[in-house]
């Protein structure tokens, strides 16, 4: 009988828990729906903004986080995964391996702020990129490249060891092991990690202050060394500044839910692709 | 029985850190002959045949001393190459472990990594290697299907194939049997008789039977060492070492 209520109360306790943690999810959800919808319209999604940023839409902002999320990408994937196959595949397992492999982990620790100060460094004085779509993506690449990089490891460690040695045992190079056989299996787990940058990259406001947001453009950006408007920071900028805090503040609900939509619709993407992948890989 | 020495092994060390696991073993493996290595569990057989294609490579802190002659060419002299001796040099392992890719590509990895580009000669060795390891007639209406959706040993005469297609001259089998039903073991077994004729064949077998009714050499380790290497119908029917005769009596293992 005792044991009965412990068991039942310790269930009650974990129940009480996850609760709680999805009263906080759904409230967050319910109330951006919410106050999101009230001004979400074809326009709003269509539109430059107007009117000191009182009326019209934030299509500039959308746009603009497009192409930051998928130039962080662009960036940090190669670079992550290059990474990830030389720590899992070819370091010699080293004291200093260790150290990188440490540091790596304590990049993904550093406040993304001070990405943004590096960005500004780096990129926009150093390099010459200039405030752009050019330096925000590198910044947001950099940053979420510790992330790819222990994802991809993970994926690469998890490939079987058998893998490698039946194709080893054929005659295959190190390289074209990798290659062909050790990547092709590990690619779901890799991107399952972009998958998680994105949803981090879409809503970073820090790195992308000082080297790619700008609170109005009157249109889209024509290049990559254009300066664009970008959901997170318009949204911080819309309850800052201006001079209609009515209006605006409705305004940035919507672009709350936008965010929200977007991250879920990159996601929901790579999920399929991974999935695709997955099927006509293993089936 | 011909006697011409594929594998000269000479004097061989082979040490996990400190731990020796192997001791001086030296012996003649013969050309379109099985050879099985028998012993109890831990006695450095799979060790010992991972040496022949320098799979024991990959394992980190491990040293090898002594020298393996493949048709008279040291393969563990430096900038051998490697890549090479393992084409030469195939192997089954004791889990089936095909890709996870179609029966197809499974094949025609191997010719693919060897350079190995004309589509139609690629078709035709994955066809015939299909056949030699005695799996096409399973197989043939599926060979876009995923390799993991066959059987324990369809997967293992697929492994099979997948050796046989960068043509060997020597096949390393490592408990090809181990994880398989009697069923799959007696084809496996009879495919090996078969495969002798074009190939020179060492096999790991922890089954004293299965050494007696395939072999016809077989080599008894015991803690690493090599106590006693013999045809097989000597060595099973009159054994000159009293360790060998209790080992096969039973009275250890």
């Amino acid at each position: 009988m005792k044991k009965q209520l412990s068991q039942n109360m310790g269930f009650g306790f974990l129940f009480l828990c996850i609760g709680t943690a999805l009263f906080f999810l759904g409230s967050i959800i319910y109330f951006i729906a919410i106050r999101g919808f009230r001004i979400l319209s074809w326009d709003f999604i269509t539109q430059v903004p107007r009117e000191a940023m009182t009326a019209g839409g934030v299509a500039p902002a959308i746009v603009g986080t497009l192409y930051l999320t998928m130039g962080a990408i662009i960036v940090a994937l190669p670079l992550g995964v290059a990474c990830a196959i030389y720590l899992t595949e070819y370091s010699p397992k080293s004291f200093v391996v260790n150290i990188i492999r440490m540091s790596i982990n304590n990049l993904a620790g550093v406040p993304s702020v001070v990405f943004g100060l590096f960005g500004l460094a780096i990129f926009v004085k150093l390099f010459g990129f200039g405030v752009s779509i050019l330096a925000g993506c590198c910044t947001l690449g950099i940053l979420v490249l510790p992330q790819i990089i222990s994802a991809s490891q993970e994926a690469l460690l998890a490939v079987p060891q058998s893998y490698r040695e039946a194709s080893l045992a054929l005659g295959a190079t190190h390289w074209q092991t990798i290659r062909s056989t050790v990547l092709p299996a590990a690619l779901p787990g890799i991107l399952t990690g972009v998958i998680l940058s994105i949803g981090r990259v879409a809503g970073e406001t820090a790195p992308i202050l000082f080297t790619a947001a700008t609170f109005y453009t009157r249109g889209y950006p024509s290049s990559i060394f254009s300066e664009v408007m970008a959901l997170p920071y318009h949204i911080y900028a819309l309850m800052t500044e201006g001079t209609h805090p009515q209006e605006q503040t409705q305004i940035a609900y919507g672009c709350a839910l936008i965010l929200l939509a977007l991250v879920l619709a990159i996601s929901a993407a790579a999920i399929i692709i991974r999935q695709r992948h997955r099927k006509s890989y293993e089936q | 029985m011909s006697n011409k020495t594929k594998i000269k092994v000479q004097n061989v060390n082979f040490y996990y850190g400190k731990s020796c696991a192997l001791k001086n073993i030296s012996m003649d493996i013969f050309e379109n002959q099985v050879t099985a290595i028998i012993g109890p569990s831990g006695c450095g057989k799979s060790t010992y045949i991972r040496m022949f294609n320098r799979m024991n490579d990959l394992i980190p802190r491990t040293r090898f001393e002594g020298n393996i002659h493949l048709d008279g060419e040291d393969i563990y002299k430096p900038r051998v190459d490697i890549v090479d001796i393992r084409r030469r040099v195939g192997m089954v392992f004791q889990k089936p472990n095909p890709f996870p890719k179609s029966i197809y590509d499974n094949i025609s990895y191997g010719l693919k990594v060897n350079g190995m580009k004309d589509k139609g000669a690629i078709e035709e060795r994955v066809v015939q290697s299909l056949k030699d390891a005695a799996i096409w007639e399973e197989v043939k209406d599926r060979l876009h299907d995923s390799a993991l959706g066959l059987s324990g040993g369809q997967q293992q005469r697929l492994c099979i194939a997948r050796c046989l297609a960068v043509k060997p001259e020597v096949i390393l089998f490592d408990e090809p049997a181990a994880s398989l039903d009697p069923i799959s073991t007696k084809k496996i077994e009879e495919l090996i008789e078969e495969l002798r004729k074009e190939y020179t064949i060492v096999i790991v077998t922890h089954n004293m039977q299965q050494a007696a009714r395939i072999s016809q050499y077989t080599v008894f380790l015991y803690l690493g060492k090599l106590i006693e290497y013999e045809p097989t119908d000597e060595l099973f029917t009159v054994p000159k070492n009293k360790m060998t005769e209790d080992y096969l009596t039973g009275k250890f293992g």
